[in-house]
């Protein structure tokens, strides 16, 4: 199979380090001309086409399919049912460790959700496989749906998201509430979300034996290699995946899920290459989503507006058969100084598909309840909302007491403020009307989001010829890792990224780790630098030791890589050529290799986020409630910035996302039957260009000594948070109504306005 | 895919006399019909593609200075049309604020009237809908009614008519010309859907097989040129169907009303046309009460059909406020947000 891979396309005009530099995607040219190749553009030969055929209705048992009429149909080659469904190494009702959920493969006639896979046909054509799917005519024993809090069974979780505590406690909370001036107390209600990755999940599985070559869209390759192997009782190793460019992940497909691994199963029971590719519609129920929730803030201020206590409850929905609720309380943990602080979280059973991470899982939801608790709060208190921050900053973490390994967030607040103009700010609400009439609103609020790290390897070939090939599994969302990973091994090599080839998108590369938890720059670019410097100290040792070398016994002073040459770390002058080096050396290359992990001492002794402030102006129609966000300034600090033109993209990304949570997205479900009534693009509004008009995202310098050599942090999930309550913030600022409900509609508005 | 069978006739008589055929289908851009047939709701046995039939794309100025519109004319074709756009330009400002810039390059005038409901109940298959599945029951009675008909409506059918084009052909007298088994008829636009009572599947009064080959807007409705908007309620700033919109047009000479027009949309099954209201209006001044007055006579009959009742108090203010921007003056130029109301007010920076 020809497989296109990128490469750099154009030479950058650079000043001084590569890491810093505000390059264009290594990718871009691929993408724009269309020869970038997602999963679904392979077509090895004799492949057939699977369709999965999905239940409607959301709980019960399927009674029959009409197999025969499917099977009938020409170019129908086979159904997969429960009946014929052959077996899996793994029982799928049981997790995959660490983060896999169970799966609905067919294994038994239940119903579980909509959407659920309940058949699928494999066909010489995609028609043919679709009118097979449209022929098996289910029919059903339907239970009633489980839909909402009035039905569902509310649970105790034994963890929340990806494995994290459900209940975390500081301090008193009842005491800390009976010594506050004021207590604020409010309930606020998030709606489920699908991430509607522009690529839907889409596969082309094809079998040799018990080797099998899986080309998809995929955030965890190693991971995922290592799942599918234990599914299919196969060594991890035969297991290949190839997702050079993915058109949008945000967490779903970063875990394995039923319609995919059928896809697989199809292949090797066929003898064919299958392809599968779920439609937009299918994308809601079996490959995630962000769960509703219920959130309750109780929040004790003393008399100079200081926090006494924090309380956060999150009732968050979970299926009927497996548990990712949204860790939205724990926002309240890293954030504002209180003496008491409690996160809290219950679960609630509904007859839907499993949860999943969605781009700031928990951060997003719990930061939009808290960000408008605290403006509710701030309120009370009579204080400029970031004055009232500002009078709870946190030094230390709150909880542990850790000292941040970095924060810059009173720079962040103080630059985004002035950008934005906050100052001018008028504490009441509905007092700000511009040139046309429209009520005018201002909100702002902090974001905050970890830096994981996941363990990594990468490999670094220097040669002769002054270039180097670096190699990691990594995984380009779109997100630009293709160049911020290049750019990252460039200068870990003194080598312009223009003569660094990157090799990722692939399994068979050393484990680039999980493109996810912000951390996957971080995380490969770490092992990246820690190849390159192998390779370096490779190259140093053969320089150090010959002493025909300008830099023989240079070894105690040390030496520096620069530009395609070593040279004395106290003399520029003396030194050479890589290519020097190695020729008298008598080699051609050499390989460094190198693993990233996160040291367990620092990160055990200092707390590590990324943060914000962002300020938000909405206008709204006075009478008809249309809102509008017309200016949107986030100011970020995450430590080492690599990129800053992808960075920017990617707040920006968050920012817009902030926007759509606020006032345009939400999956609509019939409340009896559970069946989506908007799962398409049409009707599931995300913004477009006319809903944002404005943004700006300053990068605030922070160098951060402790979250890795590099100094990296993540920026791909913050711009969410603080968004949202910034938003929501204006909205009550222009309008003196309190919303808590996302996202907000205009009738909410109506109440409080009256035609004129 | 159920395999059907495509025909594409070379003349308007062929072309009738395969849609008369049951089963059969008009296939125009088929930017509604081809999605409705992904989906599993529409299942038609023939289509036939009236892309290819000769003399339908046309914009003709007829002498008497009324327009004839073909029914293949693309929806941005028209909508930027110099002379239309200064004609109709509540219609052209309508056009405009529908879909997205790709779609109403590709739609044609025709396929948006004649364009299907979005009640979501309509277009899933296993949802029991009287207007797919006659008789099968209306899942939008008791279901997610939120954006569900205020006028008009029936026990049996809560659907709205999504179209923003109809909505300023309604208000403007326009007719359609059709061509059936029968021969050519006109229908007046405000005529042509039909309000569900117990036979919501009879959603037009075309009869089987009838094709819209034209529509008409009178030389009478230029009078309205100066002073008409069309306002429209979304979710999003753009590329969103209404929530309620609303068109106004007013004919004023020396301060006093001498001709209205009103009509909702996104409040029934068809553009709602309201004709009290309009009447209210002749012979009074331009003053904020009479457009008040107006509004609620516009709405005196609206009831909340589901999780609605707010849709009233919108279309009403956005009556009141449709009128108030007529009275104001048609923009100089197309409001780069149309039917905004982020663009209502002359002189906004639409930047913004
Ligand atoms: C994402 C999206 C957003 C949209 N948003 C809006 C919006 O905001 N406002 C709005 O008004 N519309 C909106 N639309 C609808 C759009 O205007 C219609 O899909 C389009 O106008 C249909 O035209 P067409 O030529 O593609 O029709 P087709 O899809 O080809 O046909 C539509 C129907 O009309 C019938 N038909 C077509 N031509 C004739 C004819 N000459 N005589 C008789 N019957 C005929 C067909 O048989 C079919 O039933 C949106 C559509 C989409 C997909
Ligand atoms: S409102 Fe009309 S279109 Fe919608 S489900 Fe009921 S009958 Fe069908």
């Amino acid at each position: 199979m020809q497989h296109e891979t990128a490469s750099p396309t154009a030479r950058h005009h650079r000043h001084g380090s590569n890491a810093g530099q505000p390059l264009t995607r290594r990718d871009g040219l691929l993408k724009v001309t269309g020869r970038a190749t997602y999963a679904a553009d392979n077509h090895p030969d004799g492949t057939l086409y699977a369709v999965v055929a999905t239940s409607s209705i959301a709980r019960g048992r399927v009674r029959s399919l009409n197999v025969e009429a499917a099977k009938a149909h020409p170019g129908v080659v086979e159904v997969l049912t429960p009946a014929n469904r052959p077996p899996l190494a793994h029982d799928p009702d049981e997790k995959m460790p660490p983060f896999g959920f169970r799966v609905e493969v067919l294994q038994d006639d239940t119903v579980r959700y909509v959407n659920q896979p309940i058949a699928m046909v494999i066909a010489q054509s995609l028609e043919a496989a679709t009118e097979g799917a449209a022929l098996l005519d289910p029919r059903y024993e339907t239970e009633p749906a489980r839909t909402g809090p009035s039905n569902g069974t509310r649970f105790d979780p034994q963890a929340i998201g990806v494995g994290a505590p459900a209940r975390t406690a500081h301090g008193d909370i009842e005491a800390g509430l009976a010594v506050a001036a004021r207590v604020t107390e409010a309930e606020y209600v998030t709606p489920s979300q699908y991430h509607n990755a522009m690529e839907p999940h889409a596969i082309v599985a094809q079998w040799d034996g018990d080797r099998v070559t899986i080309d998809m869209p995929n955030q965890a390759l190693a991971l995922s290699c290592a799942s599918y192997a234990a599914y299919f009782g196969i060594p991890a190793e035969n297991v290949v995946i190839r997702s050079p460019f993915l058109g949008g992940g945000f967490g779903s497909k970063a875990i394995l899920n039923g319609p995919q691994i059928l896809a697989i199963l199809a292949a090797r029971m066929l003898g064919h290459p299958v392809k599968l590719a779920l439609t937009r519609a299918q994308m809601y129920g079996p490959v995630g989503h962000r769960g509703r929730t219920w959130q309750k803030l109780r929040l004790g201020t003393d008399a100079q507006g200081r926090l006494t206590a924090l309380h956060h409850h999150a009732l968050g929905a979970t299926s009927s058969f497996d548990e990712f609720i949204e860790p939205a309380a724990n926002a309240s943990l890293p954030l504002y100084a209180s003496p008491a602080i409690l996160a809290e979280h219950e679960g609630l059973r509904l007859d839907i598909g499993t949860p999943g991470p969605m781009r700031a899982p928990g951060e997003a939801s719990g930061s939009a309840a808290l960000e408008v608790a605290m403006d509710e709060a701030a309120e009370a208190c009579g204080m400029d909302p970031l004055d009232f921050r500002l009078a709870n900053y946190a030094e230390t973490e709150p909880v542990t007491g850790k000292p941040f390994s970095s924060k810059a967030l009173r720079e962040c607040y103080v630059e985004g403020a002035k950008r934005f103009g906050w100052s001018e700010r008028p504490l009441a609400p509905r007092t700000m009307r511009d040139e046309n009439g429209f009520l005018v609103g201002w909100g702002m609020g902090t974001a905050v989001f970890p830096c994981p790290h996941f363990p990594a390897e990468a490999r670094a070939t220097l040669r002769a010829d002054d270039t180097a090939l670096v190699e990691t599994g990594g995984v380009d969302m779109g997100q630009g890792a293709w160049t911020a990973l290049a750019q990252i091994a460039a200068e870990a090599l003194g080598l312009d990224p223009d003569q660094v080839e990157l090799r990722s998108g692939e399994s068979t590369l050393p484990d680039g780790g999980i493109a996810g938890g912000s951390a996957h720059t971080a995380s490969a670019g770490m092992a990246l630098h820690n190849a390159g410097g192998n390779a370096i100290a490779q190259l140093a040792e053969l320089a150090t030791a010959d002493p025909e070398s300008p830099l023989f016994g240079a070894g105690n002073i040390g030496v520096v890589a620069q530009a395609g040459r070593l040279h004395r770390r106290d003399d520029e002058q003396r030194g050479e050529t890589y290519a020097a080096i190695l020729a008298r050396a008598g080699r051609t290359e050499v390989v460094g290799t190198a693993k990233s992990t996160r040291d367990p001492a620092v990160a055990s002794t200092h707390a590590m986020y990324s943060h914000g402030a962002v300020f938000a102006e909405v206008k709204i129609d006075p009478d008809l409630g249309q809102i509008r966000t017309t200016r949107l300034v986030g100011a970020f600090a995450a430590g080492r910035i690599i990129n800053p033109r992808l960075v920017r993209s990617q707040y920006f990304g968050g920012m817009i996302w902030g926007i759509s949570f606020a006032l345009h997205e939400e999956a609509i479900t019939d409340r009896r039957t559970g069946r989506f009534l908007n799962a398409d693009l049409a009707e599931y509004h995300v913004p477009v260009n006319a809903d944002v008009p404005a943004l700006d995202a300053l990068l605030i310098p922070e160098d951060d000594p402790h979250v890795n050599a590099i100094g990296v942090k993540g920026v791909g999930e913050i711009g969410i948070t603080g968004t949202v309550g910034a938003i929501a913030n204006a909205v009550w600022h222009a309008t003196g109504t309190r919303v808590r409900r996302f996202p907000i509609r205009m009738e909410d508005l109506l109440a409080g306005s009256s035609a004129e | 895919m159920t395999p059907f069978d495509y025909i594409r006739p070379a003349t308007l008589p062929e072309a009738v006399r395969a849609g008369s055929a049951p089963g059969s289908a008009y296939l125009a851009a088929g930017t509604n019909l081809l999605d409705l047939m992904k989906g599993g709701t529409l299942r038609p046995e023939r289509i036939i593609d009236i892309t290819r039939l000769p003399g339908l794309d046309r914009i003709d100025w007829l002498h008497d200075g009324s327009v004839r519109i073909g029914a293949l004319v693309r929806n941005s074709d028209l909508a930027y049309d110099d002379r239309f756009a200064r004609t109709f330009p509540a219609v052209a400002e309508a056009l405009l604020s529908g879909a997205s810039a790709q779609l109403r390059n590709a739609a044609t005038v025709g396929g948006n009237l004649m364009q299907r409901t979005r009640c979501a109940y309509f277009h899933d298959p296993a949802s029991a809908c009287n207007r797919r599945s006659p008789g099968s029951g209306c899942d939008a009675r008791e279901g997610e009614n939120r954006l569900h008909a205020v006028l008009g409506w029936s026990e049996h059918c809560i659907a709205t008519h999504p179209s923003d084009f109809c909505v300023a052909l309604t208000a403007l007298d326009a007719v359609a010309e059709t061509e059936g088994e029968h021969g050519t008829r006109e229908i007046a636009v405000d005529a042509l859907h039909a309000l569900p009572g117990a036979t919501p599947e009879q959603e037009t009064a075309l009869a089987p097989g009838e094709l819209i080959v034209a529509l008409r807007i009178p030389a009478e409705a230029a009078r309205f040129a100066p002073r008409s908007r069309y306002l429209k309620l979304r979710e999003r700033t753009s590329y969103a169907f209404a929530i309620v919109s609303a068109v106004a047009a007013l004919d004023v000479q020396a301060d006093t009303i001498r001709g209205a027009r009103i009509a909702l949309g996104g409040v029934a099954a068809k553009p709602w046309r309201a004709r009290e209201a309009e009447a209210s209006l002749i012979g009074a001044a331009a003053t904020a009460e009479a457009f008040a007055r107006a509004s609620e006579l516009a709405l005196a009959e609206a009831r909340p059909s589901g999780d609605n009742a707010f849709k009233i108090e919108l279309a009403r203010r956005i009556v009141a406020r449709a009128l108030a921007l007529a009275r104001g003056g048609t923009p100089e130029i197309m409001p780069a947000l149309p039917a905004s109301p982020f663009s209502t007010v002359p002189g906004a920076d639409h930047a913004a």
